[in-house]
């Protein structure tokens, strides 16, 4: 059966190549950092099962990884590759010689991935066994970048040595960012396992006067949206709040309809996604894949609809849920 | 109970708010989070080893970066703002308007990885909006800047109020699982029916936030031609 494991070594295969180009180039800072990031596709899976039958040091040097990892990316230089200007011309002319071509590979990305997901999902059971369905659509997501890049191979003429020199300068471009969303979620795991939830529930439900049922809905409202906010995540900040506010007060003691109460609530978490630069992979990424000046810009768009929405999924709540 | 933990999260709020290194502060945050919470240092850094590799998962976009990267060095935005261009009564908020339908219903579908920042809003999304923003007017750089944001933000909107319909997605089932554990049995379909209304609500502010944006646009245009005239 197809898991993530290979899809897993692919990346680690590309990212040490983008250090190895690196490397060649001079720029030693950069080498290291992608050699090191490598290392979670490449033997993460011999990591994990070494920490489960107890042997330690490998977990831990990949914790040694991730600090210095974090450091590098505050002290390394983000060089902006400069031939950009200078390829327009070319990108101009190729755009006329090729023209809707060019859509095909780009477009190939999504129909793939979910020609891949669906067979997975719902086609006939020799196909199902093919690919493991608890991943299956990021095992598709896999298998269609790879049959994208073999045609746009094609589309374009261009030799396999130019696609992975294209996708290095796009890394680069991305740099720390990259890494982001996964740091991010490496430390919802720690504040959960070092209680930071706990504490934070605590600190509220001593706060609001319980007797009321419109302060226990605005506490849990505005809790779940500081606290997704503060982890970047919505389903890291939703059991805290529903084991702190949720289901004894709102549910248990006010009545609230628990289906209502778990989807709105959700949903309003999801208000405060749109304003974090903690959700890094939603916020920080895109903006520096648009290369916009100001770190905030996608929040900046999003901040309106969020405010908005955010009332009105409370008056959802309200209406619906008592 | 301990609240020493919390001053993780003060590290993330201040070095969020004075624009350091996100990567940085993240990692410093982690470290004074489970250092107060009195975790041994080879436990903690056992920890960031085993969180770090289990969300590797969050880099697989990093496999579209070929593609992307080749078709971009061969013209395929230049190409996109050509064939937007060409449509001449395709507006920047019809375009993103009828985007955030489709991410949305699509999302409902399960399909929200199907669309993304490198591989849709970077390639494709944001230079098309670009030409439609550009049909009455060239653009400034603010203005530019300030369309591609806008797309980018519609991807995010249509992917986060869709997929919360989608039955077997992550978040659904957390909600059940969360009950499940404390003794309420509840199906994913009322969980998911749910989430609609908030899916509608959604569609409509961010729809009406796009025609607002678009007109502020042309308001600009005009006053710029009537100064010039």
């Amino acid at each position: 059966m197809l898991t993530l494991e290979p899809v897993y070594l692919l990346i680690g295969a590309f990212l040490l190549l983008a250090a190895a180009l690196d490397l060649r180039s001079r720029r030693l800072a950069m080498a290291a950092f992608w050699a090191i990031l490598s290392l979670p596709f490449l033997a993460g899976e011999a990591i994990l099962a070494a920490a489960r039958h107890g042997t330690h040091w490998p977990a831990q040097a990949m914790g040694i990884g991730v600090i210095a990892l974090g450091v590098m990316a505050a002290i390394g230089d983000r060089r902006p590759s400069g031939d950009e200007a200078a390829l327009a011309n070319t990108r101009e002319a190729e755009a006329i010689r090729l023209g809707n071509r060019l859509f095909g590979p780009a477009l190939l990305i999504p129909l793939v991935t979910l020609l891949v997901a669906l067979a997975a999902q719902y086609g006939p059971a020799p196909l199902r066994a093919l690919v493991d369905a608890k991943q299956s659509t990021l095992i598709a997501l896999g298998i269609a970048s790879v049959v994208a890049l073999a045609v746009a191979l094609r589309v374009t003429g261009a030799r396999i040595g130019a696609g992975l020199h294209e996708g290095h300068r796009l890394l680069d471009t991305l740099g720390w960012a990259a890494l982001l969303p996964m740091l991010l979620a490496t430390l919802g795991s720690v504040f959960a396992a070092t209680g930071v939830g706990d504490a934070i529930a605590a600190l509220v439900s001593v706060v609001i006067p319980t007797d009321s049922r419109i302060a226990c809905l605005l506490a849990f409202a505005f809790g779940i949206v500081l606290f997704t906010a503060i982890m970047g995540n919505a389903f890291a900040a939703f059991p805290v709040l529903m084991a702190g506010i949720g289901l004894p007060l709102l549910v248990q003691r006010h009545g609230a309809h628990p289906a209502v109460l778990g989807s709105i609530g959700m949903l309003t978490g999801y208000c405060g996604t749109l304003l974090t630069p903690m959700a890094a992979n939603f916020n920080i990424v895109p903006v520096v894949l648009l290369e916009l000046p100001d770190q905030y810009a996608v929040i900046r768009a999003q901040l309106p609809t969020a405010l908005v929405l955010f009332v009105v999924n409370v008056a959802l709540l309200w209406l619906l849920a008592f | 109970m301990n609240y020493w933990p919390l001053l993780g999260v003060a590290v993330v709020v201040l070095g969020f708010a004075l624009r350091r290194n996100p990567a940085l502060v993240v990692v410093v945050a982690g470290l004074v989070s489970g250092i107060a919470a009195g975790k041994p240092p080879g436990e903690l850094l056992e920890l960031l080893g085993t969180a770090f590799v289990n969300n590797r998962n969050l880099l697989l976009f990093v496999l579209t970066l070929p593609v992307i990267g080749l078709l971009e060095r061969h013209g395929l935005r230049e190409r996109a703002r050509g064939w937007i261009a060409g449509f001449r009564s395709l507006t920047l908020a019809r375009l993103l308007v009828a985007y955030l339908g489709l991410r949305q219903l699509l999302s409902m579908l399960g399909l929200y990885d199907l669309a993304g920042h490198a591989q849709t809003v970077r390639p494709l999304l944001a230079p098309m909006s670009e030409a439609a923003a550009a049909q009455d007017e060239p653009l400034d750089e603010p203005t530019r800047d300030r369309v591609r944001a806008l797309a980018a933000a519609t991807d995010n909107i249509g992917r986060f109020f869709g997929e919360d319909v989608f039955l077997a997605f992550a978040g659904v089932l957390l909600i059940q699982g969360f009950y499940a554990g404390h003794g309420i049995a509840l199906e994913p379909l009322a969980i998911g029916l749910w989430a609609l209304p908030t899916a509608i609500a959604a569609f409509v502010i961010h729809a009406m936030r796009i025609a607002w944006f678009q007109r502020r646009l042309r308001r600009v245009a005009e006053r710029r031609r009537d100064a010039d005239a």
